[in-house]
């Protein structure tokens, strides 16, 4: 998975230990702590997870692994427009794998990346319960509807100057 | 206690409630195949993660087949072990395993040794389908100075990370992302160098497969000992002799010290000796240093550190090292034999047979792959001429006597050569769990007591407990004794003694299961344990043979401080055979 480098400021690393101790510093919690440090920092860089292992006393390796697991959790901070594209069964069958792929040529970005200037991640998700719109593309908050290749470049467009 | 009965393959057996199916069945002798599952009992791991199905059964009214390592049997159970619908699972499985397989078993380092192949030859696996379309996954190779992971050739059965996490508590290793991808590796697939790694080996020792593997030195012996300008040496430590046989076909426990010594010879070694001599010098200076903070104990001072913590282990180094770095004045700061080996041996050997440093090749024998790394440390060097060139295992040691054309059941017996080749028996009960401890007792008993010990066994300090505790009655003082083997049972007393909990004077710990006789670069025990106990037996008994038993009786020991040192803990003692200890936390994190 590829990184950042970010410097923890006392009170993050705080706000981190907080977490972890309103679940008790529990081996077990590891999974609900790191869902709750990433909903407050937006994201999981190797300071992060070094913190939350150390307060947890569990191999960092195991933080990793874990983070790594799951899709849920990223390394590396969403984009200010999150573009989540389902790739569920209905969408799948649709085409969004094609779509998908005109996202990461316009915007250069594998999954789980994101753009140089911060603006855009793209990220998969399976099923957004909008089946009768598949293939669905979600800017944000805002949900596009059986989306075409050829409608990506337009899409983008709309927030490139936000 | 509850039992219940089943069947297995038409044979009726009884079993206690919460056994597994694979047990069960070795209760009747029939031998399930398994892959990933591995059960050590001494050490109390039982590693059943249900995850390579080789060893999947079928369970009468149950719709799938069951992975028989990790299935519960229940009273009334039916199962069959060897149904059509069973054995081609059980081939389909193994041709996927195969099929993101390297197939250059020809050249690897496993190969003969490797459980993957023995499954595959016990299968028929004769073709693996549609290979030629299939997808392999690869990953960089990972080179440490012990340890090399080469991650293609890892099935994801994770016994690595058992060893390293549960029974270990080192926490270098983990499964990592997902599905096609995942691999066993370090936080941020960061190198094993820059990870919390002891190269105690265990990983290397349980892996089934040639994923782990250790750096192999003897291309480079070999080179050596064909350069007619240098001098090679060779040091043997003493688990070696407990266990090289075993590569030769011997039983278990098999001592091989003269074949060996005569093998070694054969091979060109200039001079062949012993690691044991420097065991005994070893005792020598950590048994003085160990009265000496005894005697201030007891004379009151408070400022003196206790328990004094044993030393010769690399891998434990390591460990406190990293884990204990609040600790660092408590260890013994004597070097392990391994080192004080090299030492005398580039100065006092040296100039005796008028070599210069850097035409002397020393070279090590060992039961251990930290040994590989602790010889390349700085300290351990003088003007980047390291004090012990490199190290080589037993296993590699065994595939160069073979390669040279010996058989080792064949080698008479030799002696090792003098004067770094002579020990006693306290030298060689370093290769045992409680070993070392022993050793030292019964140099520092006498000492103390100014007594001469009737009988030099102390039956105590043996066994193979995790953790043993025991005390030796010093003529009217009580000293308290704690051991552990295993760097998980380590912590334990480490973590009593930072929390002003430990009551021992002193402790001996070892990183590997028994000790060096299990040791990561030994003959491969395959999960028997047995095997290990063999060798123990085999460490004692030579003991119990040798006609000088005490340290510090070795003649050319006592000739060693005359001609040369002075006395234990000199200033050239100091010098030589001590070391000192850092903070060895690895940055990997960028913040302050």
């Amino acid at each position: 998975m590829s990184r950042i480098k970010v410097e923890l400021k006392k009170d993050q690393v705080d706000k981190i230990k907080e977490i972890c101790k309103a679940f008790d510093n529990a081996e077990g919690e590891l999974i609900n702590v790191l869902h709750k440090v990433q909903g407050t920092f937006g994201y999981l860089p190797a300071e992060i997870q070094e913190v939350v292992a150390q307060e947890l006393t569990i191999p960092i390796a195991k933080v990793y692994g874990v983070v790594t697991f799951y899709s849920f959790f990223t390394m590396l901070p969403k984009g200010k427009h999150p573009i989540s594209i389902c790739t569920g069964t209905a969408c799948y069958v649709r085409g969004a794998e094609k779509v998908l792929d005109e996202i990461k040529k316009v915007l250069k970005i594998e999954v789980g990346e994101t753009t140089a200037d911060g603006k855009f991640s793209i990220s998969c998700l399976r099923c957004v319960g909008a089946c009768g719109l598949a293939p669905v593309v979600m800017v944000g908050e805002k949900t596009y509807g059986r989306v075409a290749p050829e409608m990506i470049k337009g899409i983008i467009a709309e927030y490139a100057d936000q | 206690m509850e039992t219940v009965k089943i069947t297995i393959d038409n044979k009726i057996v009884e079993v206690p409630k919460g056994t597994t199916i694979y047990k069960a069945a070795r209760q009747l002798d029939i031998d399930i195949p398994v892959l990933c599952y591995m059960d050590l009992p001494d050490l109390k791991i039982e590693h059943k993660p249900g995850g390579c199905r080789i060893c999947s059964v079928e369970v009468e009214g149950r719709r799938n087949l069951a992975p028989s390592c990790s299935t519960e049997v229940f009273e009334g159970m039916v199962v069959t072990t060897h149904t059509m619908r069973v054995l081609n699972a059980r081939k389909t499985v193994m041709e996927l395993i195969l099929s993101d397989h390297p197939k250059d078993c020809l050249v690897c380092a496993k190969s003969g040794n490797c459980d993957l192949q023995d499954m595959a030859i016990k299968l028929g696996i004769r073709e693996i389908p549609n290979q030629d379309i299939a997808e392999m996954s690869t990953y960089r190779k990972d080179f440490s100075p012990s340890i090399i992971r080469d991650m293609d050739k890892c099935i994801m059965c994770r016994r690595c990370e058992t060893m390293c996490n549960e029974f270990q508590t080192v926490g270098a290793l983990s499964a990592v992302n997902r599905g096609f991808y995942s691999v066993v590796a370090p936080a941020f697939e960061m190198d094993l160098e820059d990870s919390p790694c002891t190269y105690c080996g265990q990983c290397v020792a349980v892996c089934p497969t040639g994923a782990l593997t250790e750096v192999d030195h003897t291309n480079k012996l070999i080179e050596d000992l064909s350069n007619p300008e240098k001098t090679v040496i060779v040091q043997t430590a003493p688990a070696v002799r407990a266990a090289l046989g075993e590569e030769f076909g011997m039983a278990p426990g098999t001592s091989v010290t003269g074949k060996m010594v005569s093998a070694l010879r054969q091979l060109g070694f200039n001079y062949v000796f012993d690691t044991d001599f420097a065991a005994d010098l070893t005792i020598m200076e950590e048994g003085t240093e160990f009265l000496d903070r005894i005697s201030r104990h007891l004379k009151g001072d408070k400022d003196v550190k206790l328990p004094i913590l044993t030393s010769c282990c690399p891998g434990w180094v390591n460990f406190f090292e990293q884990q204990f770095t609040d600790m660092l004045d408590i260890p013994s700061t004597a070097r392990s034999p391994q080192q004080m080996f090299g030492a005398i041996a580039k100065t006092y050997f040296a100039d005796k047979i008028e070599v210069k440093r850097e035409n002397l090749v020393v070279v090590s024998i060992m039961p251990c792959l930290a040994k590989k790394y602790e010889c390349q440390r700085d300290e351990f060097a003088v003007d980047g001429n390291p004090d012990v060139d490199y190290s080589i295992s037993t296993r590699e040691l065994a595939n160069l006597i073979k390669r040279a054309n010996m058989d080792l059941n064949n080698m008479q017996e030799e002696d090792f050569d003098k004067p770094l080749g002579e020990s006693t028996g306290a030298g060689v009960i370093f290769g045992a769990t409680g070993g070392v401890i022993e050793a030292a007792t019964r140099t520092a008993y006498e000492i103390f007591t100014k007594k001469s010990l009737d009988k030099v066994d102390f039956k105590q300090l043996r066994g193979m407990e995790g953790i043993r505790q025991a005390e030796v009655d010093f003529d009217g003082t009580t000293i308290k004794i704690g051991i552990a083997h295993g760097l998980g049972n380590a912590r334990k007393l480490l973590e009593d003694v930072r929390a002003g909990k430990s009551e021992f004077h002193a402790i001996e710990i070892m990183a590997c299961p028994g000790g060096c006789v299990g040791g990561g670069g030994q003959p491969l025990h395959h999960g028997n344990l047995e095997i290990i106990k063999k060798r123990t037996e085999a460490i004692y008994r030579e003991d119990a043979n040798k006609p000088i038993r005490k340290s510090h009786e070795n003649p050319y020991i006592i000739k060693l401080y005359e001609e040369f040192l002075g006395k234990p803990m000199s200033e050239k003692a100091h010098h030589l055979l001590h070391t000192h200890y850092s903070d060895k936390r690895k940055k990997i994190i960028y913040m302050k």
